[in-house]
């Protein structure tokens, strides 16, 4: 069963056209890794599958759960169980990011946390942080785990993760993937994660490698193969020579 | 102390808005309670824990039992200033006279609360504050004007002595009205090694306050923190500003301050650092939100430096709520309502009081309670 369905979706940006008739969709329970070289459009399109202003669809549809959201507001399609990671999150000047968790988790700020969810909260290594202004201050580092930390307390069925590996050192790493990984077994939601490099894939069990060039979408198995063909062939010809030997992403489809 | 002065004696109404502005009835938390209503005192009281640690009492009491206490009016702040310090140096109704005692340290905050009940009146209130060498202590001190009186003004003025490796921290909360009209007057010395922290919350509309206290660091070493919380609305006009002057070696001062405009109210935040010495430090900060194309604001900051060496920044910021920030937060859950009011109550942030945890809450409170109605 498909989670997500895009239809021919047109952006644009600041009236450019970003995105051009892309049509894709993403599996229940599957992770997708998302590659693309720079300026290609992969934050284009999870923020225009959030909602976030500034990004005017054109034309085309965004289903989630057969649901059209095409139009809905950022907090619906959060209530409907979609959540961003972002890749430079605001600082926000003394809202505690004990407060915002405690909101993630639908709690009040007068609640506590519960042992599991204080649990989480040490393996995020965040204790030291709960009572400092969100992302103020915090390193490259920190930042992601405390967007992560955010995103599993908010239950999602399906994670969009804009570059979560970045200016992350290798322990963290291993942490964010591995929780990430955990959620999404544990709850069988979908993820679509956007990358450049393949090590958070020795940690998140991806079921797909899709590459994002020049404004279409291209879904294959085997992302770690992927990852090695775009590294050895750059990013257009790996997407040409897959299309034209074996598994390209709608005969995938089909199966 | 008289044992009549019970502050439970005070008529109901009037404490309940007392104590919707940091006031504690019970006086349980509280190492003493002093109460000026209208022109009159009436209450004042040590708790007994801290008798010896402090003297508290009106300021005309204390000016006949301690004949040096002339030297200590109008010596911080000159009485020809302006009308408002003229008007009350011709005659004033009392104030209080707090005095924390050499190395005496209070746990408890001291209260305060000078309300005004009476139509019309023009309340004029002298206070003087000495922290004796060593001490440290907390104080809140709250002025008020009931909900139901529609006109008045108030005359205060406040000189404070913080003495040799002082530490003092005032955390004044205005709870005014949409009718009164406020010249406060007020200026501190600090000593050697001293700190002082002046804190200012106003989150009630009021007609119109100016003020802008100074602090005299005139101490090596000494310190000042002057920091604000304001929050204009229904048409308020606010004037703020506060100045240290930087003459102490190795002195320093800090300047924080919060400020949001809605409603068509006017607010100006200025804030003046003298560098004096050639290694005092000064910074300055302002934050303001305007919430909508009625109000104003404005800020001002002066930085002046005499000697080789000052070292004195600013940073202001005044603008909108950042809408990256409202975003953000409706990706978490929240509406852009819940946003809006999650940043606002942040931003009124009462950790840079630097308030002991109880008071802190308390504060925290208040400021809540008035962001949340808006």
């Amino acid at each position: 069963m498909d989670i997500l369905e895009v239809k021919g979706l047109s952006v644009k940006v600041e009236d450019k056209l970003i995105l051009k008739d892309v049509t894709f969709s993403l599996k229940q329970g599957v992770s997708h890794i998302l590659f693309g070289p720079n300026g290609s459009g992969k934050t284009t399109l999870i923020s225009t599958l959030m909602g976030l202003p500034g990004y005017d669809v054109v034309s085309g549809k965004i289903f989630f759960m057969s649901e059209d959201i095409t139009d809905k507001s950022i907090e619906e399609r959060a209530k409907l169980g979609m959540v961003v990671s972002f890749q430079n999150p605001p600082e926000i000047t003394g809202v505690k990011l004990g407060d915002l968790l405690k909101l993630c988790l639908g709690k009040a700020l007068t609640d506590e946390f519960s042992a599991k969810e204080q649990k989480q909260i040490e393996a995020f290594r965040l204790v030291d942080f709960l009572n400092r202004d969100i992302n103020v201050g915090f390193s490259g580092g920190e930042r992601k785990r405390s967007e992560i930390l955010q995103l599993i307390f908010l239950k999602p069925k399906l994670l969009l993760l804009d570059e979560p590996d970045s200016g992350v050192d290798v322990e963290s790493l291993r942490m964010i993937a591995g929780e990430i990984q955990r959620y999404v077994e544990s709850s069988g939601s979908s993820a679509l994660i956007i990358t450049h490099k393949g090590d958070i894939m020795e940690h998140v069990k991806a079921g797909y490698g899709c590459i994002l060039l020049q404004g279409q979408f291209h879904c294959f198995t085997e992302p770690m193969g992927i990852y090695e063909d775009i590294k050895k062939l750059g990013y257009e010809e790996c997407v040409a020579c897959r299309r034209r030997t074996r598994e390209g992403w709608k005969s995938e489809q089909k199966k | 102390m008289s044992k009549k002065n019970e502050l439970l004696n005070v008529p109901h109404q009037i404490l309940e808005e007392a104590e919707k502005a940091g006031i504690e009835a019970e006086e349980k938390n509280r190492a003493g309670t002093f109460f000026h209503l209208n022109q009159e005192t009436v209450h004042s009281k040590v708790n007994e824990l801290y008798e010896g640690k402090l003297e508290l009492m009106d300021v005309k009491a204390a000016l006949q039992k301690y004949s040096w206490l002339e030297d200590y009016m109008w010596k911080l702040v000159d009485k020809n200033k302006d009308e408002f310090t003229k008007k009350v140096a011709e005659d004033y109704s009392g104030g209080y006279f707090m005095r924390i005692m050499p190395g005496a340290e209070l746990t408890f905050p001291l209260q305060s609360c000078l309300m005004i009940t009476q139509r019309n009146l023009e309340q004029r209130v002298h206070n003087i504050i000495i922290a004796e060498e060593g001490s440290k202590a907390h104080i809140i001190t709250s002025c008020l004007q009931h909900s139901t009186v529609p006109k008045a003004s108030h005359l205060g003025i406040s000189e404070i002595y913080v003495k040799k490796n002082a530490m003092l921290n005032f955390t004044m909360i205005h709870q005014w009205s949409e009718n009164t009209f406020v010249r406060p007057r007020s200026a501190a010395m600090i000593e050697d090694n001293a700190t002082f922290v002046s804190n200012y919350v106003s989150m009630r509309p009021v007609r119109d306050i100016q003020m802008y206290p100074v602090a005299y660091c005139k101490g090596e070493n000494s310190r000042v923190s002057f920091n604000s919380i304001l929050y204009g609305h229904r048409n308020s006009q606010l004037d703020i500003g506060s100045k240290a002057v930087l003459s102490g070696k190795g002195s320093k001062a800090e300047m924080v301050s919060r400020a949001i405009a809605r409603e068509g109210s006017k607010m100006i935040i200025r804030g003046m650092i003298e560098g004096d010495s050639s290694d005092c430090k000064g910074h300055l900060e302002c934050r303001g939100l305007l919430m909508d194309d009625k109000s104003l604001m404005q800020s001002i900051p002066e930085l002046i430096a005499k000697k080789k060496g000052v070292e004195i920044t600013h940073e202001a910021a005044v603008g909108k709520i950042s809408e990256k920030e409202i975003v953000y937060l409706m990706t978490r859950k929240l509406s852009r309502d819940q946003a809006v009011s999650l940043i606002i109550r942040g931003f009124m942030d009462v950790t840079i009081l630097g308030l002991p945890d109880a008071l802190n809450a308390e504060i925290k409170s208040i400021v809540d309670a008035s962001t949340q109605a808006a």
